[in-house]
């Protein structure tokens, strides 16, 4: 098979074709593998999507479910003997002793990894401009941000760097970069996927996911990535065996509305071809409603004492003393550790740091850690009664379209702002879907979908439903690759 | 704070830092206005329970895969400045 048909395949058409063997495995890695080195090696011409490429295409594993359909995985993700280093200066050459469960069962069904994507900094940010290693460029648009924080995963799959990626999603960090670049995201339903081996931002809502360019590729990717975990104590068995989606109509389903969330902040193209949206599902059969989350508001507030809570916790350990950056010629012990986060942490981590290390500290936790875990509870007790109501929220994923790099890095609450719908999602743990819903002056609108817990089968059928209808063509973002440059920076190791 | 978030800020830093985290801080504070009186705390989404596994020893990282990462070793641990130089 040529290598540009080879591009056009989805992973579920490249599963089928390996199946077949109308193509290899070896065929398929090597196509993609060429191109993401020729990104990592194109330097300030690329979209500086990956932080390592794989050297070689793995052993053929013709009996596995997915015969060899490589993987982008987030930084985060530990890879045995590969660079995993969260997008920081602080694991700048960390090199984990073992690789985490979502990326061995992925390996183990048949998608060897590619390579590791960039993204912002231990995942916090929504532009992938808090990267040790460099902002991502979106590839709709190189002057603009590919969302974060997992944007190399996001803008790797969009501009056919590879076939699909791993993601996580803590307020939106798998949702909001799909919807940026023109692809679908899916945040599970907390628990349906271990964390083991992930690098931990705020541990209460920390969840991987699938980026794809279809809503049948989220599904085909979650099912190898669901399960219980005895290595994660909040991992759980799903109820059910992820389906592959085959709706076509919406009859019967009820789709809600949340004032909270679809008017005031909302972009004015966003919000637009959200309604076009709803339309489209009216006329395949949905029931299109307004519901009301009462607390939704307030979501963002409470994420923003929540997350950094958390992460100063869990951040704790990059101290210089078992792995990672250590500052030289500190006096003592306490300078070492000092010094060593001072120069290991970029300014949004150390901005959380602090913020979580206040809401935490004596004589404020109940003013703000207390009550945003009360404000949790609400948020959670709207969805349940919305949910009584209709069958899924529908919203846009992002107030905003791509922005331009650098517009919002010199205010940290505007940045917030772009995980305004998908935060209150992540705080009550419920699966919600990103898919392409049409474009907004030549840059593609994301449509949120999300359902109640463990719902992911309806979810996709849904989702697929309208991605039918919606027939969104996002080979505008296909990125040209010459071979120049491949191979002048051989990474290390073979892969997982 | 930087003291006990054990995070040295330099005196360039720490005025955008205290600039920025003021202004989180007064958007987060909205949730002080919503009336919280006996809502229970969510710290977990879902009720989990049994997520114990049983108490059997079993194989760990090796002492030599545990160490090889770290900035600094001495024979069979991690080498760090003596707390009180």
């Amino acid at each position: 098979m040529i290598a540009t048909d080879i591009l056009e395949l989805s992973a579920t058409a490249a599963v089928r074709a390996l199946q077949a063997g109308e193509l290899s495995a070896g065929e398929l890695f090597d196509a993609y593998r060429v191109r993401a080195a020729a990104d990592r090696t194109a330097q300030g011409q690329g979209l500086n999507c990956f932080t390592w490429v794989a050297a070689q295409a793995p052993q053929d594993d013709p009996g596995s479910s997915l015969h060899g359909v490589p993987l982008a995985v987030k930084d985060l993700f530990c890879t045995e003997g590969v660079p995993s280093q969260s997008g920081s200066r602080i694991l700048e050459g960390y090199e984990p002793p073992y690789t985490a469960t979502v990326v061995s069962r992925l390996a183990g069904a048949g998608a060897p990894l590619l390579g590791k994507t960039n993204q912002d900094e231990f995942a916090m940010g929504s532009s992938n401009e808090n990267s040790a290693f460099g902002p991502v460029l979106n590839p709709w648009d190189r002057e603009r941000v590919p969302g974060g924080s997992s944007g190399g995963s996001a803008a790797a799959v969009a501009a056919g760097l590879a076939p699909w990626a791993l993601g996580t999603d803590t307020g939106g960090s798998i949702r909001q970069p799909a919807a940026l670049c023109g692809i679908v995201g899916l945040k599970p339903t907390y628990g349906a996927v271990s964390r083991y081996g992930m690098i931990a931002f705020a541990s209460s809502l920390d969840q991987a996911g699938p980026l794809t360019r279809d809503v049948s590729d989220a599904a085909l990717m979650l099912r190898h990535m669901v399960g219980r975990d005895a290595r994660d104590a909040t991992s759980l068995a799903l109820p059910e065996e992820v389906q592959l989606p085959s709706a076509e109509r919406l009859e019967g389903v009820r789709l809600g509305v949340p004032e909270e969330l679809t008017a005031e902040g909302i972009e004015a193209g966003v919000l637009e071809a959200f309604q076009a949206t709803l339309a489209r599902a009216g006329e395949l059969g949905a029931e299109v409603q307004s519901v009301r989350l009462p607390h939704a508001p307030h979501a963002l507030s409470a994420y923003y004492v929540l997350a950094p809570a958390e992460c100063s916790s869990n951040l704790a350990r990059f101290d210089g003393v078992r792995y990672g950056l250590r500052a030289q010629g500190a006096e003592d012990l306490l300078d070492m550790y000092t010094r060593t986060r001072h120069d290991g942490f970029g300014a949004e981590v150390k901005r959380r740091i602090m913020l979580g290390t206040y809401a935490l500290s004596s004589g404020y936790y109940d003013a703000y850690y207390g009550r945003a875990q009360r404000v949790r509870t609400k948020i959670s007790e709207d969805f349940a009664m919305a949910f009584r109501a209709v069958d899924f929220i529908v919203t846009p994923t992002s107030p905003t379209v791509a922005f331009k790099l650098g517009e919002k890095t010199g205010d940290p609450l505007s940045m917030y702002l772009s995980d305004y719908c998908t935060v209150p999602m992540s705080l009550a743990g419920i699966p919600a879907i990103s898919i392409p819903c049409g474009l907004s002056a030549g840059l593609p609108v994301g449509l949120q979908i999300a359902g109640p817990a463990f719902s992911e089968n309806r979810l996709l059928d849904a989702a697929h439903a309208l991605e039918q209808a919606i027939e969104f063509d996002g080979g505008a973002a296909r990125v040209e690759v010459g071979a120049a440059g491949v191979g002048d920076r051989a990474d290390r190791g073979a892969g997982v | 704070m930087a003291r006990l978030a054990r995070l040295a800020l330099s005196e360039d830093e720490l005025e955008p830092m205290a600039r920025e985290l003021s202004a989180v801080l007064d958007h987060v504070a909205k949730i002080g206005e919503i009336d919280l009186t006996d809502v229970p705390p969510t710290s977990h989404v879902l009720e989990l329970t049994g997520g114990l596994r049983p108490d059997e020893p079993c194989p760990s990282l090796s002492r030599e895969l545990a160490l090889g990462q770290a900035p600094a070793v001495s024979g069979e641990g991690f080498l760090v400045p003596s707390p009180q130089a």
